[in-house]
């Protein structure tokens, strides 16, 4: 009798939890929906309104925003189960322990290993390759392509870990956000006078595309942890300024590689 | 099906070679730094199978979807006999012709930053800085309109092809002139507001768009011309955000001053009445 209810409440508990695991899966999946679904709605109005003509290669189009929803939605899943908490754990372990040498060095890891699994930036820079050996600036062939990609990921992977160095540093030293912004912005423009014209455009872009999904939010935490722990710093004030600094050393570094590949 | 199979086997492979530098790091400095085991680990491991897959799965996606997308909408709206009603078989070079295009990336423009949920967050926290002053619906609806701006501007680059370096260097002398007379409160969080507002979706079709744009315009080369787009979209949002906080700093000492000077009034008229 005990038995037979305990393995009635059994079943009872297993079938009310799958609902609740399929509802937390929809809830997800709604969610990275819900950042598609405005390119959607615009897409739709212009070609049934203003262009009126059905897309091309529709079927293909809407298998891929399936497949763009479903793996945003298990990458985003994966990072705040495992990545995320641990961490934002070890920025703020290190923090706490005071080495400015491991800080500095754990700053510069996390920049660069972040920003080389960056979504949009594998992306950008293959599509970037592909546009370069069509205008006949890399040698064609699908060896020199990925070199030419990875060449690009690894030198803004780079920037970006010299980025939040320097902006760390500038949280311990309490230095002005604004002049090193400054700086860097003067930087930018005489880079942009020695370098090859090719290289200028992906070279701007290259500071928005860096800062998406993977980074923004270890930085962050890296950058409002520090400022919490550190006496006199106010961590709205000073723990901002990191992810400033992680779009703006791309361009320099893109451009000296562009120095080097196309000079 | 089997080709499909292989190309996911190839880019998970690459996918999981792009995560390995993330997984150093933790080991690393967990065990040589910390020197303590790594918390949760089996979270940890099924966490990272989940960012492999996912990445996988979102990389082959915007090759079928958000990359074509982009360009067949660049393509379709810069075609000649859609914008002379087919009198033409060249697409015209004046940049009036191409009003579809700017709408076009404005209206993407404003509806992914709209939807942006990073926004929401730097909306959040500029409201808390600002002591409530700077509304976060007032926030993201003027960063959406400085995207929209921007991306529209930047397509107006493209089909007229002057180059990128003299818009970005008008807009880094307007943040360098707003830096000075900005409160300094919200000064940090406006440098980032530009990092922050271009997100893994938007930036693959907007980088698409530009690219195929630059194809569609007669005598614009997509080596030179067609990148630029997200520069503009991450710009933009600087100068807003600083604009929009001197514009309610302003207003509220405004509505401060105005309120002194009003009670002064009534009391220099008190004291009037009273000597009288």
């Amino acid at each position: 009798m005990v038995t037979k209810t305990n393995r009635d409440m059994n079943t009872k508990a297993a079938s009310h939890q799958i609902p609740i695991i399929l509802k937390a899966i929809v809830k997800k999946l709604w969610t990275s929906f819900k950042d598609l679904l405005p390119i959607i709605l615009v897409i739709a109005f212009f070609q049934i309104v203003v262009l009126r003509q059905p897309l091309p290669n529709m079927g293909d189009v809407i298998f891929g925003g399936v497949l763009v929803v479903l793996g945003l939605t298990l990458f985003i899943q994966g990072l705040e189960m495992g990545l995320f908490p641990i961490g934002e754990n070890m920025a703020h372990a290190l923090a706490r322990k005071g080495s400015a040498f491991w800080l500095l060095s754990f700053a510069f890891a996390l920049g660069f290993s972040t920003t080389v699994a960056e979504p949009a930036l594998i992306a950008v820079s293959a599509e970037a390759a592909s546009i370069a050996s069509q205008g006949g600036l890399i040698a064609p062939g699908a060896d020199s392509l990925s070199s030419y990609a990875l060449g690009l990921r690894l030198s803004v992977a780079f920037s970006v870990g010299i980025a939040i160095l320097i902006g760390v540093l500038r949280i311990l030293k309490g230095w002005p956000v604004h002049f090193l912004i400054i700086g860097g912005y003067v930087i930018v423009m005489l880079m942009t006078l020695v370098a090859p014209k090719e290289i200028v455009g992906i070279a701007y872009d290259a500071g928005g595309v860096t800062t998406s999904t993977v980074t923004v939010p270890l930085v962050a935490a890296l950058g409002v942890g520090l400022a919490s722990i550190i006496k006199g710093r106010s961590p709205l004030l000073d723990g901002f300024g990191l992810i400033a600094f992680a779009s703006l050393l791309p361009m320099i570094f893109v451009m000296g590689y562009g120095l080097i590949v196309f000079g | 099906m089997t080709h499909f199979l292989m190309e996911f086997l190839g880019v998970l492979l690459a996918t999981f070679r792009d995560i390995l530098p993330i997984l150093g790091l933790i080991t690393c400095f967990q065990l040589f730094v910390l020197r303590q085991p790594i918390p949760h680990l089996r979270r940890l491991i099924i966490g990272g199978v989940y960012v492999v897959l996912g990445l996988a799965l979102f990389l082959i996606g915007l090759d079928k979807a958000l990359f074509p997308i982009g360009k067949i909408m660049a393509a379709q709206l810069s075609d000649p006999s859609f914008l002379t009603g087919g009198t033409a078989t060249v697409a015209p070079t004046n940049w009036m012709a191409y009003g579809w295009i700017y709408l076009f990336a404005a209206m993407i423009g404003f509806s992914t930053t709209i939807a942006e949920p990073s926004l929401l967050a730097v909306a959040l926290k500029a409201n808390e800085v600002s002591g409530g002053v700077i509304s976060q619906w007032g926030l993201r609806i003027t960063v959406a309109f400085g995207v929209a701006v921007g991306i529209s501007l930047g397509a107006f680059r493209i089909v007229t092809g002057t180059p990128l370096y003299l818009y970005i260097m008008v807009g880094y002398v307007i943040v360098i002139v707003q830096t000075f007379i900005a409160p300094k409160k919200i000064i940090a969080l406006a440098y980032d507001s530009g990092g922050v507002t271009t997100s893994t979706v938007t930036v693959p079709l907007v980088a698409a768009l530009g690219l195929g744009l630059s194809e569609a315009v007669p005598g614009r080369n997509p080596a030179l011309d067609g990148f630029g787009l997200i520069a503009f979209a991450s710009l933009f949002p600087i100068i807003t955000v600083m604009g929009y906080a001197q514009f309610t700093h302003w207003a509220a000492n405004r509505k401060i001053s105005a309120n002194t000077d009003s009670k002064e009034r009534t009391d220099e008229v008190q004291t009037c009445t009273r000597a009288s």
